[in-house]
């Protein structure tokens, strides 16, 4: 069982939060020219690293708020957990 | 050594010490026509029919562990082909028919049992995408059934189909095709046969590194050092993203841990396989009287070969509900496994932009039944340098182009 510090609400059991993924990207500033290439690797395309990895999550049976976590996805050991600031997603 | 009752009884009369071991450990050469990376079942596959139906003699297939170690060992051996859409099913079905002759072919006994899969409905919903299902596939020539919860009452009495139930049971799908192997065997019966043919099964060495050469791949780095090759193909499961990223390939694949229980032996008590989608659990009786049970993936990415309590708890509850019965049964071992899930779950089979560099992955939970048509169809695309008509739809380019394949839901759901 992992256990998780939401940055609002301390730490809370795994089973309260759901994982959103891999953090940092960033929706396209023009999606009208972009290729189908680029669209693809937007949509579909993941660095699913085996190690650190920056991801969201979200207190879904807390307080729903989203916020960031650095965790190792081979030992399953959370770095830190972080509040998201507009125009930073690390 | 070919086995048969003969070679038994020889054996027998020489007290056991006349066996040999099923496949050599040569040394790697320096070059290889072809070098699979991944020495599981599908990779194990490939080579075999490589060399078996496309005649490549000077094959190597690179393994970081030990034969069956990896997810061939970490499933829970359930193979079917009733997948909805025809691109799935046929795929899923030619390498069902493959399962119906392999012993034979591969002169190892893989177990496979043809037993029954059944995909349990418990709403009004489920019965009609079961009936969507089963026609579909009947309309590929897979063979389909809808049954009801009369008939599964006599079919398989310990399953709770009283209409009290939390999540009352009004109906399944059967394939009556569907079945078991024992994973165990087909790794070490492809890898045994592949020998045979040729194939050099190199274990305990790990490719670290693919080497390019004018957007073409030469061969790769490994820990037992630089092996080259003019084809090279990867079936590493869980560890695609890793592989790919040693080409700067990007996959649209993420891993996440699979877990599987088995039960402490019982006497037999199911002589089928049940599945349900809505409750989300599978269950099955091995031959040694285990019940092996298996769920769904763990919600994050995950390299780590085991899984969350969340989890376990999840898929005993699921069980339970199914089989009020088995409360009592202690369960004996668990275990995760790699799984590189797709944003459709289905498999990507498919050249590379790197010339001669192709890839097997994206198999998600689903893998094991697929293992010999996975085999069969890569073999293929390495040999041909193009996919085979049952491969073509589940090529990389399928996720700029759009035209995904969504299994999600619509197989049964559950693997």
């Amino acid at each position: 069982m992992l256990l998780i510090k939401c940055p609002w609400c301390g730490e809370r059991a795994e089973t309260e939060f759901s994982c959103g993924g891999e953090a940092g990207i960033t929706r396209p500033a023009n999606p009208d020219s972009l290729t189908d290439a680029e669209w693809a690797d937007y949509l579909f395309m993941r660095k699913n690293p085996r190690g650190a990895h920056a991801e969201l999550w979200n207190h879904s049976l807390g307080c729903r708020r989203w916020f960031g976590v650095e965790r190792d996805t081979v030992t399953y050991r959370i770095a830190k957990t972080c509040k998201l600031s507009p125009g930073k997603t690390d | 050594m070919n086995y048969s009752a003969f070679s038994l009884l020889r054996n027998a009369l020489s007290h056991n010490r006349g066996w040999r071991e099923a496949w050599r450990s040569p040394e790697p050469k320096r070059k290889y026509d072809v070098i699979i990376v991944g020495g599981g079942g599908h990779g194990l596959a490939t080579a075999y029919y490589l060399a078996k139906e496309h005649g490549v003699r000077n094959i190597a297939v690179l393994e970081k562990g030990w034969i069956g170690g990896g997810n061939t060992g970490r499933n829970t051996t359930i193979v079917r082909s009733n997948y909805l859409w025809t691109e799935a099913s046929l795929l899923y079905e030619k390498s069902m028919q493959l399962w119906e002759g392999l012993s034979q072919d591969l002169n190892y006994n893989v177990m496979f049992s043809q037993r029954g899969v059944y995909n349990l409905g418990h709403t009004l919903q489920d019965m009609r995408d079961i009936e969507r299902r089963v026609n579909a596939n009947r309309l590929n020539g897979i063979d389909a059934e809808v049954v009801s919860a009369a008939e599964l009452r006599k079919s398989i009495p310990y399953l709770n189909t009283s209409p009290e139930a939390r999540y009352p049971i009004i109906g399944a799908s059967l394939q009556r095709r569907a079945g078991v192997a024992r994973h165990d065997a087909v790794a070490w019966g492809f890898a045994r046969a592949a020998d045979k043919l040729g194939v050099d099964i190199i274990e305990q060495c790990e490719v670290t590194g693919i080497n390019r050469a004018g957007g073409r791949a030469t061969g790769v780095e490994t820990t037992r050092g630089t092996i080259e090759a003019d084809k090279i193909g990867v079936v590493v499961a869980g560890n695609a993203s890793v592989l790919a990223s040693m080409a700067e390939l990007r996959l649209p694949v993420e891993s996440h841990p699979l877990q599987a229980f088995v039960s402490e032996p019982l006497k037999p008590v199911l002589d089928t396989v049940v599945m349900s989608n809505a409750v989300h659990g599978y269950i099955s009786q091995s031959d040694k009287g285990e019940l092996v049970i298996g769920a769904g993936i763990d919600a994050y990415t995950g390299y780590g070969q085991r899984g969350s309590f969340p989890t376990i708890e999840h898929a005993m509850q699921a069980i339970l509900e199914l089989f009020p019965v088995f409360s009592r049964v202690r369960m004996l071992r668990m275990w995760g496994g790699i799984v590189d899930v797709c944003p459709d779950a289905c498999p990507i089979i498919s050249k590379t932009p790197v010339d001669g560099l192709y890839f097997n992955c994206g198999w998600g939970t689903g893998g094991f039944k697929a293992t010999p048509g996975s085999g069969w169809v890569f073999a293929h695309t390495i040999a041909e340098d193009r996919p085979h008509e049952l491969n073509e739809a589940f090529d990389l380019k399928r996720f700029e182009t759009g035209a995904l394949i969504d299994e999600h839901g619509a197989a049964a759901v559950a693997h």
